[in-house]
């Protein structure tokens, strides 16, 4: 009975997982190379490290996994990993808390329900987190890592756009919302409902007027958001310390060449962000983003703890990285087809291979394998028969003579 | 292909069956009193009607079994609240069978922040629930039943329908009104585009137009709140559940002859805080099939259900702390598993080979999901799902599930439907169990040996 693979999940093909190593192998190069240490968290969380206040919007956890564990008997339900931030900020409350600034990344999956069985419902992120380290100058080195690394994966023209999580709540407050409304309308432009801010203050003209300059930035340097502030300052001067947070960050990726477009619409991301938030884009497609959540850590418990992070989506960088400038070298393959009476010899053979780098197999019949040589193992003179992709064919009388035939450079 | 009709049993039936009958269908058999599940229609004698409880409904509906159903908008926003992208059309509004769920309380909710345990009979629109209410540390108590008696002591919060006294007259403050509901003809996404519906469901809704313009019933509010209750039970004191429903007369007769006296039990006023003439006991009346998980997670020390309930919970929860402390040798009952007579199949290896050469996924319908689940697992039928249903199962077979565990006394109404039983899990009777830490507790022991102790006489004197 043939069975179908379970509804919005993705096999990869073994060309695929190539593809998919080589992603996590630059991401994790480049991480490490500014200071980062890997971690891995669980698979299965608690829904409540979820539903805490300040964490996930309530339409992104109506679509967690969640179920009872087979001691659930309390009720207390647990999920599979719908976000890869959070767990991390719960292992450092947990564990790093003393530790002051903690550079930390994973590769990770997790899980968000979609309804349609086209889209994943399986994602994989590979995500950074620097914690202990508040200000202009920790944002600015998570968006330069970003780029650096999207860089390395061979993406060209990447678009960064910028908004402040602080700023886009403190507008909300502006007009005059219920605190319910007002938490359902900051949880609908999170959710990514980008055109609801233009629709809301299109309703309250005034504020509209003095906003909606704003809401249709799409400058880029500093004295743009600078000029855009001052005026808006003026009419709101509540606004003044996010503006401020947001210029600080703003003149700083712009003294290292890596400003991006201030886009305040583009709040789309999760709730926990406090400050800058950041999403970056490669052919129009979104490849990641991240942002400052200052009130994350405070919230698990871990002190008064400022941080910020970004995840780069592996799912989309497969899709746009050009796989051979990522795939790793190609081993050099031999193929060992044998006869009954020399099974000891062919595996002496393959062993020996191996630890001079060969990926070596066997030949079980099937599709032959694309291998750069074959090697024939016979029960009688001669023993070894190497062929190489021409059909050359070359005999060995040894394993010794076989590695020798192999390292000719000349030779077949 | 013939239309099929699924038709409430319980609050909405005898309004359904009186508009039907304006609507002159000619219903043979659809009323109240009777436990016939497949009427037949004069007017539409293709279409097959069946008979279902109401939380069935939108269940069969969603998964294709039936193409039209009546049932009120409650049970499918509870069905849609944990699965959105069911294949569920809500047709029409009836009219008629409105209600409303509310939110409801003893105290005033507490600083979010703190454990909020909900009860409710619609655990996932109390899931969804809490989730908007961005309660940040919740759990869910699925109840059968009762959930106005859990607050304070075992819930902080329950999400009921109004009506009956059950909030006010339970003690409890509503504190939101979180769902209007009322009859609707809903229908299945696939049957709407694939079969021809529209002379059924013309006929259904126009039956119906004509009155509801004259009934305009508003949902009814709360009744009136009365501040009772708060029982902050000392420590040592031990919480004893009983079970409501078609247990409770056996039960009463034998607290009777185990000479414990339980005032108000069974109670006509609803009171599900009878008092007891052991000193140092509370006990509460809630529903059998809630008890064991309520027993596990610490909200009572002993509770009167049945084993087969527990062996239930065991299969979801296989380290539960909770323990069957005394047979009490009552309702004796045999879990079967059940299949029609037109299977070829006479134990379940022969049904095993049945389902290897049908090649369709086998449908297994229980009141007991937990069991039915552990029993598709441990016998290897392998590719299956699991129905849950609510109560009168066995009508299910044929058309509507290939396989029930069910429980059956004589097994006579089984052979009434023309099914057979091919396995018996095991016998079950009423039982008394107990919390593990609560039984070893030393300031209960005492109070525990001497309920157990009576109890156990009693037993031992019936038998």
């Amino acid at each position: 009975m043939k069975v179908p693979r379970a509804k919005g999940m993705r096999d990869l093909s073994p060309e695929e997982m190539q593809v998919f190593r080589g992603v996590e192998a630059i991401c994790r190069r480049c991480f490490t190379g500014w200071g980062y240490r890997e971690v891995r968290t669980p698979t299965i969380e608690y829904l409540h490290l979820f539903t805490s206040a300040g964490t996930l919007t309530p339409g992104r956890l109506g679509k967690v996994y969640s179920f009872l564990d087979w001691d659930g008997w309390s009720g207390e339900r647990v999920v599979l990993r719908p976000d890869g931030t959070i767990p991390v900020a719960r292992y450092y409350a947990e564990s790093l808390r003393d530790e002051g600034v903690a550079r930390l990344f994973y590769a990770a999956n997790i899980f968000i329900f979609e309804e349609s069985p086209e889209r994943p419902r399986e994602r994989w992120q590979c995500g950074v987190e620097l914690i202990g380290a508040g200000a202009a100058l920790a944002d600015a080195e998570l968006v330069a890592l970003s780029l650096e690394t999207l860089r390395q994966l061979g993406l060209k023209d990447v678009e960064v756009r910028l908004s402040h999580a602080g700023l886009v709540r403190a507008l909300l407050e502006k007009l005059g919302l219920s605190p319910e409304e007002r938490h359902r309308t900051f949880d609908r432009i999170l959710d990514g409902d980008a055109d609801l801010l233009a629709e809301i203050t299109r309703d309250s003209p005034g504020l509209g007027r003095a906003i909606r300059p704003l809401l249709g930035t799409k400058g880029r340097s500093p004295a743009f958001l600078s000029r855009q502030g001052v005026e808006l300052a003026g009419e709101m001067p509540e606004l003044a310390p996010y503006l401020d947070d947001f210029l600080a960050t703003v003149t700083v990726l712009d003294e290292l060449n890596c400003a991006g477009k201030i886009d305040i619409a583009s709040g789309a991301g999760f709730e926990y962000y406090t400050g800058v938030i950041f999403h970056l884009y490669s052919a129009g497609e979104r490849v990641g983003g991240g942002g400052r959540y200052d009130a994350l850590i405070p919230a698990m418990g871990g002190g008064d703890v400022p941080a910020a992070g970004f995840a780069l989506d592996t799912d989309a960088l497969m899709n746009l990285v050009r796989p051979e400038a990522v795939a790793p070298m190609e081993e050099k393959s031999v193929l060992v087809r044998l006869k009954s009476g020399v099974i000891k010899d062919s595996f002496r053979l393959g062993a020996a291979l191996r630890e001079k780098g060969y990926s070596v197999a066997l030949d079980l019949g099937g599709k032959p394998l694309d291998a750069d040589r074959t090697i024939e193992v016979r029960d009688k003179a001669p023993v070894f028969v190497v062929i190489d992709k021409t059909k050359a064919r070359r005999e060995a009388p040894d394993i010794a003579g076989v590695l020798k035939l192999l390292e000719d450079k000349g030779g077949c | 292909m013939a239309v099929k009709l699924a038709l409430p049993k319980g609050r909405l039936l005898r309004k359904t069956a009186a508009r039907l009958d304006r609507a002159g269908w000619g219903l043979d058999e659809y009323n109240s009193s009777i436990g016939y599940y497949r009427p037949k229609s004069e007017k539409f004698p293709e279409v097959l009607i069946r008979v279902f409880h109401e939380k069935d409904i939108p269940i069969q509906i969603a998964t294709g079994n039936y193409d039209l159903g009546i049932c009120c908008r409650d049970w499918v926003e509870e069905l849609l609240a944990k699965y959105p992208s069911s294949a569920i059309v809500k047709v029409s509004d009836l009219g008629y069978g409105q209600g409303s769920l509310y939110t409801a309380a003893v105290a005033p909710p507490r600083a979010n922040g703190a454990p909020v345990r909900i009860a409710s009979e619609y655990p996932n629109l109390a899931e969804a629930y809490a989730l908007r209410k961005r309660l940040s540390r919740f759990s869910v108590f699925p109840v059968w039943g009762a959930a106005e008696a859990y607050p304070p002591e075992n819930a902080e919060l329950v999400l009921l329908p109004a009506g009956e006294g059950n909030i006010g007259g339970a003690g409890l403050t509503p504190l939101e009104r979180v769902l209007d509901y009322s009859a609707c003809l809903i229908a299945n996404r696939a049957s709407r585009t694939a079969k021809d519906l529209d002379k059924i469901i013309t006929s259904l809704c126009t039956a119906v137009s004509s009155e509801k313009a004259a009934s305009g019933v508003e949902p009814s509010p709360p009744g009136e709140i009365r501040t009772t209750v708060s029982v902050k039970a000392s420590p040592g004191t031990v919480r004893l559940a009983l079970p409501d429903g078609h247990q409770q007369q056996q039960t009463v007769n034998l607290l009777n002859r185990a000479g414990i006296a339980v005032s108000d039990y069974p109670s006509a006023t609803g009171n599900r805080r009878p008092a007891i003439d052991i000193k140092g006991v509370t006990v509460k009346v809630i529903r059998p099939q809630d008890m064991p998980l309520q027993v596990a997670n610490g909200n009572f020390d002993l509770a009167v259900t049945g084993r087969d309930w527990l062996a239930d919970h065991s299969a979801q929860f296989p380290a539960s702390p909770v323990s069957e402390v005394l047979d009490l040798r009552l309702r004796r009952v045999r879990l079967v598993a059940v299949v029609s007579n037109e299977v070829p199949a006479d134990d379940v290896a022969g049904l095993r080979d049945y389902i290897a050469r049908r090649g369709e996924a086998l449908r297994v319908a229980s009141e007991y999901v937990n069991l039915a689940d552990k029993y598709a697992r441990d016998n290897h039928l392998g590719h299956y799902h699991v129905i849950p249903t609510w109560g009168a199962t066995e009508g299910f077979l044929p058309e509507d599930a290939d396989l029930l565990i069910e429980n059956t006394e004589t097994g006579r109404t089984i052979a009434r439907h023309n099914l057979k039983i091919i396995d018996t899990l095991f016998e079950s009777t009423a039982c008394l169990i107990g919390n593990n830490a609560a039984l070893s507790d030393a300031a209960k022991k005492k109070r525990i040996g001497l309920i157990v102790g009576k109890l156990k006489t009693a037993v031992e004197a019936g038998a």
